[in-house]
This record gives structure tokens, C-alpha cells and sequence, in this order.
């Protein structure tokens, strides 16, 4: 039942990805995107993870991706330049070898994934993953790091205000 | 549990291929969005691995830190987009190869 879930949600996500890349226009690869978001977050549930599900929706599916709708709205890019997709000569070579280098490394990657002993999920209890467990957590064990991520996003607002103001004075 | 539950390892084969079609499209593309949102995929590929490692382990820890990379990218992506509105002001382009100002 389970791989029966699991499967047409991965095919999904991993087509959806690569429509992201190989899109001309930016509004389809924004448009891609979120449907590959709102799939991993299917995958999240899949695998029990409801808050971090939830999030993966609100943040991603919803904010991330309303900012980058702006700007791609606000600086018009409406057809992508056709020197976009055209590869200058003297980097063929280096592209080529890039391709094969990533190719390798997957089939590397999926060579020691595979020789996991971890097949069968362990028994989980019912607060798996539940908004209580994971804020029991953040606010006990992980309450530094929370701190500082607040401090991060505080940081991040203040250089976004920042640089795109026009000019500065 | 289910007699047919999904292997660990088909999990991190999807993180790895999701990784890897990110760093494709970073080396790739030379639209500037295009290859920010081939970095939101490769924070993605990275989340998935860690909630699959809680949930055959059974902890909490790879959750928390995939709110954290969840953190990092709201922020990566609301100053990097504020970059890019500034470079189209001063120069109304959206291709990387333009960019080279800094790279000599």
C-alpha cells in the first residue's frame, strides 16, 4: 500500500523537478516548482512527518514561492532570452565533463544507499512527529538554535530591506 | 507494520536523484531565478533525507533540522532575490554570464 503511494508521488516529484530546469519560461518553472513542493510534502506525510508536512506547505509552497512569483513579475521576464539556453564554445568541454561527473556521482551515491541495513521503518509511537513532540524538542533541546535561527531571519529581513531600497544614504 | 513498506533506500535514492537534477540545473541554466530555484531543490532533495533517517530511526532531531534548513532558505531566498532586484537595476539583464564584475 504503501509503495503504491510512495512511487507515483516520487515519479511526480522528480518529473516536476526536472520540468524546473528544462522550462523556457520562468513562470512555468515557478509553476513546477510548487508542484513539486506540495509533493514532497505528500512524501512527508508518507513518512509520518505531519508538522514538518504542514510547514513544507506554508513556507515553501506558500511564501517562497509568492516571493519569487513577484519578482519574476516584477522584473518581467515573460519569454526567456534565447541566449539563455545557448552554451559558449569553450565551455562544452567543461559542461560534458560536468554531465558525466554528475551522472557518476549519483550512481555512486544510489551504489552505498543501497547497502543500507535499514529496510523495515522502527515502531513508532503515535506522537511521531506530531506539532507536540517537535516543539517539546525545539523549546527544550534544541533552544539555541532556534534562538539563533530568530536572530538569522531577523538579520536576513534587515539586508533584503536594505539592498533593494534604491539607494543608500 | 506493513509487510510492503518502503525501503529506507528508495527514500535517499529520491533525495539523491532530486540533489543531482539541482546541481544540473545550477550548471546549466544561466537564468538567474532558474538556478535559484534549482538550489530550493537541492534543500528539498536534503529535508527528505533527514525526515526518512527519523522516521526509520525513530527520533526528532532530523526534523528539527530540516525546520532549520527551512529557515535558512526563507532567508537565502528573501536577501538573494533583494540582490537580484539591485543587480537589474543597474544592469537590466537576468543572464549569469553577464555578471562578472567581481570575477577577475
Amino acid at each position: 500500500m504503501e509503495l503504491l503511494i510512495f512511487y507515483p508521488i516520487a515519479g511526480l516529484c522528480i518529473a516536476l523537478a526536472l520540468g524546473v530546469i528544462f522550462n523556457t519560461s520562468p513562470v512555468g518553472s515557478a509553476m513546477c516548482l510548487i508542484g513539486m513542493m506540495l509533493g514532497l510534502s505528500g512524501i512527508f506525510v508518507l513518512l509520518q512527518a505531519h508538522f514538518v508536512a504542514i510547514l513544507q506547505i506554508i513556507i515553501y509552497a506558500g511564501a517562497i514561492m509568492v516571493l519569487f512569483m513577484f519578482v519574476i513579475m516584477l522584473l518581467n521576464l515573460k519569454e526567456a532570452a534565447s541566449s539563455d539556453w545557448v552554451m559558449r564554445d569553450k565551455n562544452l568541454f567543461i559542461s560534458i565533463m560536468s554531465g558525466v561527473l554528475a551522472v557518476g556521482i549519483l550512481y555512486k551515491i544510489v551504489d552505498v544507499i543501497f547497502m543500507t541495513e535499514l529496510n523495515s521503518p522502527a515502531t513508532l509511537p503515535d506522537s511521531f512527529g506530531t506539532v507536540a513532540t517537535i516543539g517539546e524538542s525545539l523549546f527544550t533541546d534544541f533552544v539555541l538554535p532556534f534562538e539563533v535561527a530568530s536572530l538569522l531571519l531577523l538579520a536576513a529581513m534587515i539586508g533584503a530591506v536594505v539592498l533593494a531600497k534604491p539607494k543608500l544614504d | 507494520m506493513f509487510e510492503d513498506s518502503v525501503p529506507l533506500a528508495h527514500y535517499l535514492t529520491l533525495s539523491a536523484v532530486l540533489f543531482v537534477i539541482g546541481i544540473v540545473g545550477v550548471l546549466v541554466r544561466r537564468n538567474v531565478i532558474v538556478v535559484f530555484m534549482s538550489i530550493e531543490i537541492m534543500l528539498n532533495a536534503v529535508n527528505i533525507s533527514l525526515i526518512a533517517f527519523d522516521h526509520y530511526l525513530n527520533l526528532s532531531n532530523g526534523q528539527i533540522f530540516s525546520f532549520m534548513v527551512m529557515c535558512v532558505a526563507a532567508a537565502e531566498v528573501s536577501v538573494g532575490l533583494a540582490i537580484i532586484i539591485a543587480l537589474h537595476r543597474n544592469k537590466p539583464t537576468v543572464n549569469l554570464d553577464e555578471f562578472n564584475l567581481l570575477k577577475w
